[in-house]
């Protein structure tokens, strides 16, 4: 079937509104940061105006930006190898070596992220407290770790899965124990699909606010914690809100854009032969 | 110098037994073809032999000594796989270097290995492509390749040909024969091709349904069937096998007709065999009927395939059932047409009503 340059056309301005429906909520806080408070509040609201830095000062003045970007690097690598590390033996042994009871282990898995994490809320704020691990990064890595373990299981299996059985019992034929199997065999003809999932970890553990906001407060808040901090005690200043929400979206919008073929990648491996 | 034992080896999945206890020998330096229909089990038996799949009960031996519970990469065995099972990121160079690079082996000794079995499968300028830049059956010889190199005491393939062509898989048997007398290594091939199967083996293991039917040279499996499954399944086209009932037996052989009082053939026979009303199967392969005018069977010509060296007549007889009678060169006889045909006796199979073959009274002199 070939389109034609009318069909070609819809499609492409379709493609754009959407892009713009769902891009033009970051697009606002982008320019509302650099208002001012009272241009940001204006009604109606300004598009034209004379752009300020005053509420970055503002915001870099008044927390220490760098602290809370530091702490969400550290605790979304920290919960993304963590759960990488538990994750790919799990997919592993569910792909290559499945029983009766792997297809029911898989859905168990998924259906714990049915439930709501508020649900669980109570004991795991009590186990933190005994543990001593509130506000701590180890508490918040293991905890992202927790959170995406389902997810990553999942993607890694169905990487894995892609792999004919053959090549690995070949392998196997050639005399590679586990280890060389997964270092020379499995590895680098599934990197894409542990790359992206690794990718999709590192996106959730960053914007991931919940267990943030209500486990850690001062000493290992990431940036989640950071744009909190400037929505609630002072009133509404949207303009500073907006400034500190840029700030920590921004590192992981970029990293998302440059990584955004690899993961598209990932996403798709093995669909396409 | 390696032999294979198989003594009572069983595979059950859950409740499912897939091999029902079977016992082999494979002598040194043999050619072993495992042949049957699809779900027979070869493969299956062929993955244990190879330590891929667990043994259920029995004991499997390699020169004599057990390794049930040895792992695939300590048997000292290598496998050609159906899909080739190439590793898809390397070269062919790492490709059949890999089993050497796992074993430790230095960069050099490996290269020249390498070469070596480059050189004898002729895949010298192909060394630095990847798999999917290369054809079918130089995959192929890159998986045969990756077997070579390791110097194994067993080879197994697991039907190595089936995705190939029909010209290069005759090309390929041909190659397979002489591997196999270059390298004097013994040979475990699985296949459910009986063209493969009488042309490669030394002996034959024809497995059903998880057991084996027969064991035998392809001759001895071709003219001395042990019943009415090998019979079927050994041979193309397909033995003829007619329902009939003996009509008298004597010392010197069996009159059996295929319907009562209808016309008779004599098979011979030893004595004793069978007795006079008894219900039997004849057997006649298609080249052990021919067009005689005062043949005892009629029939008319259904089909003519010209095979040009071979005719083919596909005959309904009158009694409703079908034969196939093949002829050597070009026969003049065209369908719709009627014929008469004579059997040769000698040439004759005869099965009792559980489906053994009666015992022949001359073994033929190349089924040893």
């Amino acid at each position: 079937m070939r389109e034609t340059a009318a069909q070609r056309a819809v499609v492409t301005i379709l493609g754009w509104g959407v892009a713009l429906l769902l891009f033009f909520p970051i697009l606002w806080m982008f320019l509302t940061s650099f208002k001012a408070e009272v241009a940001a509040v204006a009604v109606p609201p300004q598009v034209l105006f004379e752009p300020t830095l005053e509420s970055y000062a503002e915001v870099q003045a008044r927390a220490e930006y760098l602290r809370f970007a530091l702490n969400s690097i550290v605790v979304s690598l920290g919960g993304t190898l963590l759960g990488l590390a538990f994750a790919v033996p799990a997919a592993y042994s569910m792909a290559f070596h499945p029983t009766e009871r792997t297809r029911g282990t898989l859905l168990w898995m998924l259906s714990t992220k049915m439930l709501p994490p508020v649900g669980v809320l109570v004991p795991i704020y009590l186990l933190f407290r005994t543990l001593g691990a509130l506000d701590t990064r180890t508490g918040l890595v293991v905890i992202y770790a927790l959170m995406n373990l389902p997810i990553l299981v999942w993607m890694l299996f169905t990487f894995f899965k892609e792999v004919p059985k053959e090549i690995l019992e070949a392998g196997r034929m050639d005399g590679a124990r586990t280890g060389g199997e997964f270092w020379h065999l499995l590895l680098p003809l599934t990197l894409p699909g542990i790359a992206s999932t690794g990718l999709l970890s590192l996106i959730l553990c960053w914007n991931e606010a919940f267990w943030s906001l209500n486990l850690t407060s001062s000493e290992a808040a990431p940036l989640t914690a950071f744009i909190a901090s400037f929505s609630s005690p002072q009133g509404l200043f949207f303009a500073k809100l907006s400034a500190a929400s840029t700030m920590a979206v921004a590192p992981i919008l970029v990293f998302g854009w440059l990584s955004q073929r690899q993961l598209v990648r990932g996403l798709t491996f093995g669909a396409v032969k | 110098m390696a032999t294979l034992t198989l003594r009572n080896v069983r595979k059950s999945f859950g409740g499912f037994e897939a091999i029902k206890g079977i016992d082999l020998d494979v002598a040194d330096r043999e050619f072993v073809v495992f042949v049957g229909p699809s779900g027979c089990g070869k493969s299956t038996l062929l993955r244990m032999i190879a330590g891929l799949e667990e043994i259920t009960d029995g004991e499997l031996a390699i020169d004599g000594k057990r390794v049930n519970e040895t792992g695939p990469a300590d048997r000292g065995l290598a496998m050609v796989f159906q899909s080739y099972a190439l590793y898809p990121h390397m070269t062919v160079r790492q490709n059949m270097g890999f089993a050497l690079r796992m074993a430790g082996v230095p960069r050099a000794e490996r290269d020249r290995k390498v070469a070596e079995a480059a050189r004898i499968l002729q895949l010298e300028t192909y060394l630095d492509r990847r798999p999917k830049e290369l054809s079918g059956g130089q995959r192929q010889r890159v998986a045969i390749g990756r077997a070579i190199v390791r110097n194994p005491k067993v080879f197994l393939f697991d039907e190595p040909l089936s995705n190939l062509d029909a010209a290069l898989r005759g090309q390929m048997r041909v190659e397979l024969t002489k591997l196999h007398e270059d390298l004097n290594a013994t040979m475990v091939y699985v296949t459910h091709d009986q063209v493969e199967a009488m042309t490669l083996a030394d002996k034959i293991v024809v497995l059903q349904a998880g057991r084996v039917e027969q064991v035998g040279s392809p001759l001895e499996l071709y003219h001395h069937p042990a019943n009415l499954f090998v019979a079927g399944f050994i041979g193309s086209p397909r033995m003829n096998l007619l329902p009939a009932t003996v009509a008298e037996a004597n010392g010197a052989g069996l009159a059996l007709e295929l319907e009562p009082g209808g016309p008779r053939i004599t098979v011979p026979s030893q004595g004793g065999a069978a007795a006079a009303g008894q219900q039997v199967t004849l057997g006649i392969r298609p080249e052990a009927l021919r067009p005689a005018a005062d043949g005892p069977l009629y029939g008319e010509v259904r089909l003519v395939e010209r095979l040009g060296g071979l005719t083919l007549l596909h005959v309904a007889l009158a009694g409703g059932k079908a034969v196939v009678v093949q002829i050597e060169g070009s026969d003049p006889t065209r369908a719709h047409q009627p014929v008469r045909l004579a059997a040769d006796g000698a040439a004759c199979h005869v099965f009792d009503a559980g489906g053994r073959a009666l015992p022949a009274p001359e073994r033929h002199p190349l089924a040893a």
